[in-house]
C-alpha cells in the first residue's frame, strides 16, 4: 500500500518533471532556430521585404535578387575561388603532417616519445605572441603569399592528440608485434597498417582542420595585403561588418532606401552563400564531429 | 623487450620512427619555438636595424610603460569582464542542456535538438558578427521591428552602446557555443550504466532525484577538467570577435588585451613591436599562471587534474 503510494506521487513528480525538460528543450532548440531561419528567410525575400521588416518567419515577396547580387560580386567570387584553393591544399596538408606526427607519437617503443609529445603540448600553453610570429613569416618572405595561408598552422596540437589516441586505443599494438615478426618496419606498418585502420579518424581531423580553413579570418588578416590572395571571409568583412555602401552620397530618398534594402539583402544572402558549404556537409560528418570531440576530451 | 635496452640501442633499433618525427619536429621548431625566443624583444627596444638579436636591451620598460599607461586601466578589466562574464554564463548553460537531453524521453526529439544546436558552431566569426550587426538593427532588423511593433517607437541602438557590448559579446557567444559545449559532457553521461538508474528507481527515486544523485556525479570530473581548462583562458579574449564587434562607440568596453595589442603591433602607423610583444607576453604568463594556479586548487579537492 505504501509502497504503491510512493510510485504514484513519484510518477506524478516525473509527469512535471518532463513537462518542464521537453519546454525547456524545445525553448533552446527555438532560440538557436530562429536566427538561422530568419536569415535564410530573408535572404529569399524582396529587398523592399527586408527594408521594412515584413520578414518574420517565412520569406516575403520571394525573390532571388540577392542571390544575384552576390554571384555578381568579383570580389565574392574571388575569395570563394581563394578559400576552396586553402582550405584543399591545407586540409590535405594538415592531415599528412598530423598523421606522421601521430604514429610515432603513439607507439611505446618510440625514443623521447615523452618529450616529443611535451613540445607539442607545450604550445597550446605557450605562444611567441603575434609580434615574434609576424617577424617570423616576414623574415621567411612569407608575407603575401599563397603559403602563409597552409604552413604556420600544418599541425594542429588539437588534432594531433585526438589522431594520436585513435590510434593508441583502436589499434591493438599486439598488431605491431606479429607484424614486425613477419619483418614489417616501422615506416610499412604505418603504410600497411596504421593508415588504412585510421580512415574513421582522419575523417574527423580532416573535417576539423577543412572548416577552420574555411572561417579562419585572423592569418589573413594580418599576413596578406593583396586583395587578390584574400580569402572569403575578409572579403565577408568588408561587406557584412564594415559598410561599404555610404548612404550620405545618395540624394534621391527612394533609391536610397532601395539602395538600403539591396543592402541588407546582400548581407543576407552573402551570409547563407558562405555557410551553407559547411552546413551542407555537416549533416553527413556530425557524427564523426562528435566522435573527434569525444576522443579528444579523453586523457591520454 | 625494447625497455630494457640502452638508449642508443632502442634508437638504432627504431630509427625510422624518429625519421617520422623529422619532419614535424622541425615544423614545430620553426613555426612555434621561434617565435618563443623572439618574445626577447619584449625587454628589448625593437628596431628594424638591431632585429631581434641585436636591439637595445631595456630591461623591463617595455612592461612599466604598459602597467602605467591609461590603456592599462581600461584594456585588463575589460579583459577580465568579459572573460568572466562569459565563463559564469557560458560554463553552466551546456551541463544543465546535457542533462536535459539526457533526460528526454524521445530519441528522435533528443537528436533533432542535437542536430540544430551544434550547428551555430560551424559558422564562422565574421558571419555571426555580421548576423549580430543584421538582427540587432535598430531600424531593420528583428530587434528593431519587434520594438516597434510592441512599443511603437524605434529603440535606441544598441550596438552602438558600449554598456551593451559584453551582453551581445558573451550571448551571442553561448548562442553559438552552447549546444557543441554539450558533447563532451554528452560523452560521460552515456557511461552511466544503467544499472545505477533502475537501482534507485527501486528505491523509489524520481527522475529528477536520480539526475541529480546519477548523472550529475557522474559528469563531475569532466566539469572540473573543462573549468580548469577555461580558467587558463581567463586574460584571453578571443581577438576575433571582440575585434569584429568594435566600433568607435564602444571602445571603451570592447577593447582588449588581443586587440590592443595588434594595433600597437601592426595596425598603427609607428608599429610598437617591444612593446605589443610585452602586452602579449604579459598576457600568456597570466594564463599559465591561473591555469596551474587551478589545477593546483582542483587537485587540493580531490579531483584529478589536467596532469
Amino acid at each position: 500500500m505504501a509502497a504503491s503510494g510512493n510510485a504514484a506521487r513519484s510518477s506524478r513528480g516525473d509527469v512535471a518533471f518532463y513537462a518542464i525538460v521537453d519546454t525547456a528543450m524545445m525553448a533552446v532548440l527555438l532560440v538557436v532556430l530562429y536566427p538561422l531561419i530568419f536569415v535564410l528567410s530573408s535572404s529569399f525575400s524582396s529587398p523592399s521585404a527586408v527594408m521594412t521588416g515584413r520578414v518574420v518567419l517565412w520569406p516575403v515577396d520571394f525573390s532571388l535578387e540577392g542571390y544575384a547580387a552576390v554571384f555578381r560580386n568579383r570580389d565574392v567570387l574571388t575569395g570563394y575561388v581563394n578559400s576552396v584553393l586553402y582550405m584543399s591544399v591545407g586540409t590535405l596538408l594538415n592531415v599528412a603532417a598530423t598523421m606522421i606526427a601521430a604514429y610515432p607519437l603513439s607507439r611505446k617503443d618510440t625514443p623521447l616519445r615523452k618529450t616529443f609529445t611535451f613540445l607539442f603540448a607545450f604550445t597550446m600553453f605557450f605562444s611567441g605572441g603575434l609580434i615574434p610570429n609576424y617577424i617570423l613569416m616576414r623574415g621567411l618572405g612569407l608575407i603575401d603569399t599563397f603559403w602563409v595561408m597552409v604552413l604556420p598552422g600544418a599541425i594542429g596540437v588539437w588534432n594531433l592528440i585526438v589522431a594520436r589516441t585513435f590510434i593508441q586505443n583502436s589499434i591493438p599494438a599486439e598488431l605491431f608485434e606479429a607484424a614486425s615478426i613477419d619483418g614489417c618496419s616501422d615506416a610499412r606498418y604505418f603504410r600497411a597498417v596504421i593508415l588504412p585502420l585510421s580512415k574513421a579518424v582522419i575523417a574527423v581531423i580532416a573535417l576539423y582542420y577543412a572548416v577552420g580553413h574555411w572561417n579562419a579570418f585572423f592569418d589573413a588578416l594580418i599576413y596578406l595585403n593583396k586583395r587578390a590572395l584574400y580569402p572569403l571571409q575578409l572579403f565577408l568583412r568588408e561587406v557584412l561588418v564594415a559598410n561599404t555602401i555610404n548612404p550620405a552620397l545618395e540624394i534621391d530618398p527612394e533609391l536610397l532606401e532601395r539602395k538600403q534594402g539591396m543592402a541588407d539583402l546582400l548581407k543576407y544572402s552573402l551570409i547563407v552563400v558562405s555557410t551553407v558549404p559547411m552546413l551542407a556537409v555537416y549533416p553527413f560528418a556530425q557524427k564523426y564531429f562528435v566522435k573527434g570531440a569525444m576522443v579528444g576530451s579523453l586523457k591520454g | 623487450m625494447s625497455s630494457r635496452s640502452s638508449f642508443p640501442d632502442q634508437v638504432v633499433e627504431h630509427w625510422q620512427l624518429l625519421a617520422f618525427m623529422a619532419l614535424p619536429l622541425a615544423y614545430l621548431i620553426v613555426f612555434k619555438y621561434v617565435p618563443m625566443v623572439g618574445v626577447q624583444i619584449a625587454f628589448r627596444k625593437f628596431t628594424a636595424d638591431g632585429g631581434v638579436w641585436g636591439s637595445k636591451w631595456v630591461g623591463f620598460y617595455q612592461f612599466r610603460k604598459f602597467f602605467e599607461s591609461y590603456q592599462f586601466a581600461r584594456v585588463l578589466p575589460n579583459t577580465i569582464r568579459l572573460s568572466f562574464y562569459n565563463l559564469v554564463a557560458g560554463f553552466p548553460l551546456p551541463i544543465v542542456v546535457a542533462l536535459c537531453l539526457n533526460a528526454l524521453r524521445s530519441a528522435s526529439f533528443r537528436k533533432s535538438v542535437q542536430t540544430i544546436i551544434y550547428v551555430p558552431h560551424f559558422i564562422s566569426t565574421v558571419v555571426i558578427v555580421g548576423m549580430i550587426l543584421q538582427l540587432l538593427n535598430p531600424r531593420t532588423g528583428v530587434y528593431g521591428t519587434a520594438m516597434m511593433a510592441f512599443t511603437g517607437h524605434q529603440p535606441a541602438d544598441i550596438l552602438a552602446k558600449a554598456a551593451t557590448f559584453p551582453h551581445l559579446y558573451v550571448w551571442s557567444g553561448v548562442w553559438q557555443q552552447m549546444g557543441w559545449n554539450t558533447i563532451i559532457y554528452t560523452a560521460a553521461l552515456s557511461t552511466v550504466s544503467l544499472e545505477l538508474h533502475e537501482a534507485a528507481q527501486i528505491d523509489g527515486a524520481s527522475r529528477f532525484s536520480r539526475v541529480l544523485n546519477v548523472d550529475f556525479p557522474a559528469i563531475l570530473p569532466t566539469a572540473v577538467i573543462m573549468l580548469i581548462l577555461s580558467s587558463g583562458s581567463i586574460l584571453s579574449v578571443g581577438f576575433e570577435k571582440a575585434f569584429l564587434m568594435q566600433n568607435p562607440l564602444n571602445l571603451s568596453t570592447s577593447e582588449v588585451i588581443s586587440t590592443y595589442v595588434y594595433k600597437v603591433g601592426l595596425a598603427q602607423g609607428s608599429s610598437d613591436y617591444s612593446y605589443a610583444t610585452a602586452i602579449g607576453l604579459f598576457n600568456s604568463l597570466v594564463n599559465m599562471l591561473m591555469l596551474v594556479l587551478v589545477n593546483g586548487i582542483a587537485g587540493r579537492l580531490g579531483h584529478s587534474g589536467l596532469w
